[in-house]
């Protein structure tokens, strides 16, 4: 791995309100690698992406960007710096449009001809997107919604791009399609991706560093491979 | 016949100016959540601004000479005034309590007695008459009269309404007033600053209701500091009728409410001008519990 990491975690603790999600995570994502974090339900998977996104500010430990701390940078700051998050259950705004959508994605930018290109550039990644372009978001389906929270994560131009839960209630073969495609984001723009799972085995098989996650706590850190011949997480987390 | 019409006219006037202060109440529901109740103030600080703008304007025989750019001195000021006030309102007296709904409905009831006495304080108890001589005049067809000012008002209303219109469907600023009223977590994920849209929105909709501030005034040729009070209340009636939380709804209503007002005065009893809005509400909250465009008020709205 190269040397520097991009994103670092260190002893954060985090959580909503009383209730203590992260007791003390550590991880640090390298330039453009895929890395995923598996856990079960409830683990903090998603308060751990919250928290980088500054949605959650930290009770204590610290976050790094770039070399810079963003503890306590709002989260409005974070897009234009390059940090990016689809959450969880995708939130695409149901009722403005395709296109709204992905016009808000790039709200920040001023660049006109820069947000042109990339909007083609995601309506030929998503085809699908551009056909239903004058459609409210709420009337696409599962899949178009997951698709349509990409590509408006992408109009925001990413260097570390935070995924939770992609798969979540998708068929089969659309999950398999979305999985190529984050592949492919990572592959041609060498964006950085953080992947947070319940599906282990579809997480472990795209990246290529993991994290096992456990009631607030990182209990494994280990290559995507190793984690998914280890004995133990394919017994908690791969249902043998 | 001629009657009809002439109460017609009389409708929409008024009606249009219900409209551009239910917008107000509409649009921060929209994004906050809150009954705005100060909201009514922001309309009369309008009209108290116009009136003082307007009487310098003539003191200085500046009406003589320039009409129309006394005219849009006034509105102008008015409306930033109100807007700045909307917003030094919301970031002192809603901002610092925006976790609990129930304590920023109270801080709002507590603004606008704080305003209303205000104004009591500064301009006086008694009504400040606004200038007549600017709009002399007007159509007559048969017995139908449609004066200068009426026409001034229903211009500067669809004005008005167009223009948010634009700003609120067709701008990159409007995107995102819709985006966080929809979820604003997600919007600062798309560095979407919540606090300064809704700040916006204050902005926005105090202004609208400053513009009725003046219209009011020239209209009924004087304003009172505790005006905020009854036109605020047929306005927040419109903007539920509407269906609260929906611009194209508040706009409906506002004109249903002065409709239904100046033909129930006209044909029924004037006495009981002030009933019938309330009555039609409660007609259609009876079949139509979100209101007339009313959306799914649901919590997370997601």
């Amino acid at each position: 791995m190269s040397a520097e990491p991009i994103l670092e975690l260190k002893d954060v603790h985090s959580g909503y309100g009383s209730i203590k999600a992260l007791k003390g995570i550590s991880l640090k994502a390298y330039p453009g690698e895929i890395l995923a974090i598996i856990g079960a339900n409830g683990a903090g998977k998603s308060t751990t992406l919250m928290t980088i996104c500054g949605i959650v500010h930290p009770d204590q430990g610290e976050i790094f960007y770039k070399g810079k701390k963003i503890n306590k940078i709002p989260a409005q700051k974070l897009p234009p710096m390059g940090l990016c998050q689809v959450p969880e259950g995708r939130r695409i705004f149901p009722r403005l449009t395709v296109e709204e959508n992905l016009i808000l994605g790039a709200f920040y930018r001023n660049d006109r001809a820069g947000i042109d290109k990339d909007m083609e550039h995601v309506y030929s990644l998503f085809p699908i997107l551009k056909e239903r372009s004058r459609q409210q978001g709420g009337t696409l389906s599962g899949g178009e919604q997951q698709m349509l929270a990409l590509a408006r994560a992408l109009m925001t131009k990413p260097e570390v791009l935070l995924l939770d839960e992609p798969s979540l209630g998708l068929a089969p073969i659309i999950v398999q399609s979305i999985f190529d495609i984050i592949a492919d984001i990572n592959k041609n723009s060498d964006t950085t991706i953080i992947l947070v799972e319940q599906n282990a085995n579809l997480a472990l098989q795209t990246a290529q560093r993991g994290y096992v996650l456990e009631t607030g706590r990182i209990t494994l850190e280990d290559d995507a491979e190793s984690l998914l011949n280890n004995a133990d997480i394919r017994k908690a987390y791969l249902g043998e | 016949m001629d009657y009809f019409i002439q109460q017609l006219v009389n409708g929409l006037t008024l009606g249009g100016l219900y409209a551009l202060i239910a917008l107000g109440y509409t649009m921060v529901y929209g994004v906050i959540f809150l009954i705005n109740f100060a909201h009514g103030e922001f309309f009369t600080a309008g009209g108290y601004i116009g009136v003082i703008a307007l009487s310098y304007c003539i003191a200085h025989g500046y009406t003589q000479t320039h009409p129309f750019l006394c005219l849009a001195g006034a509105f102008s000021l008015a409306m930033i005034y109100s807007a700045y006030l909307a917003v030094g309102v919301e970031k002192i007296a809603y901002l610092p309590l925006r976790g609990s709904r129930l304590a920023v409905l109270l801080s709002a009831l507590g603004m606008s007695i704080f305003l209303q006495n205000g104004m009591m304080l500064t301009q006086g108890v008694m009504d400040k008459a606004y200038p007549g001589e600017l709009f002399e005049g007007g159509f007559s067809f048969g017995m139908v009269t449609i004066s200068y000012l009426q026409i001034m008002i229903i211009t500067m209303t669809v004005l008005l309404l167009f223009g948010l219109n634009r700003l609120v469907y067709k701008t990159k600023i409007g995107m995102a007033m819709r985006a966080t009223a929809q979820d604003k977590t997600m919007s600062a994920l798309v560095a979407i600053g919540s606090n300064n849209i809704i700040s916006l929105t204050f902005a926005i909709g105090a202004g609208l209701a400053a513009a009725a501030g003046v219209m009011v005034g020239l209209y009924y040729g004087s304003v009172h500091y505790d005006m905020g009070f009854n036109l605020g209340m047929k306005a927040f009636c419109a903007a539920v009728l509407g269906g609260i939380g929906n611009i194209t709804g508040a706009m409906l209503g506002g004109l249903i409410i002065g409709l239904v007002e100046v033909f129930g005065a006209g044909y029924i009893s004037g006495q009981y001008k002030d009933v019938f809005a309330f009555i039609i509400l409660i007609g259609v909250l009876y079949y139509r519990p979100t209101g007339i465009m009313g959306e799914n008020i649901d919590e997370t709205r997601v």
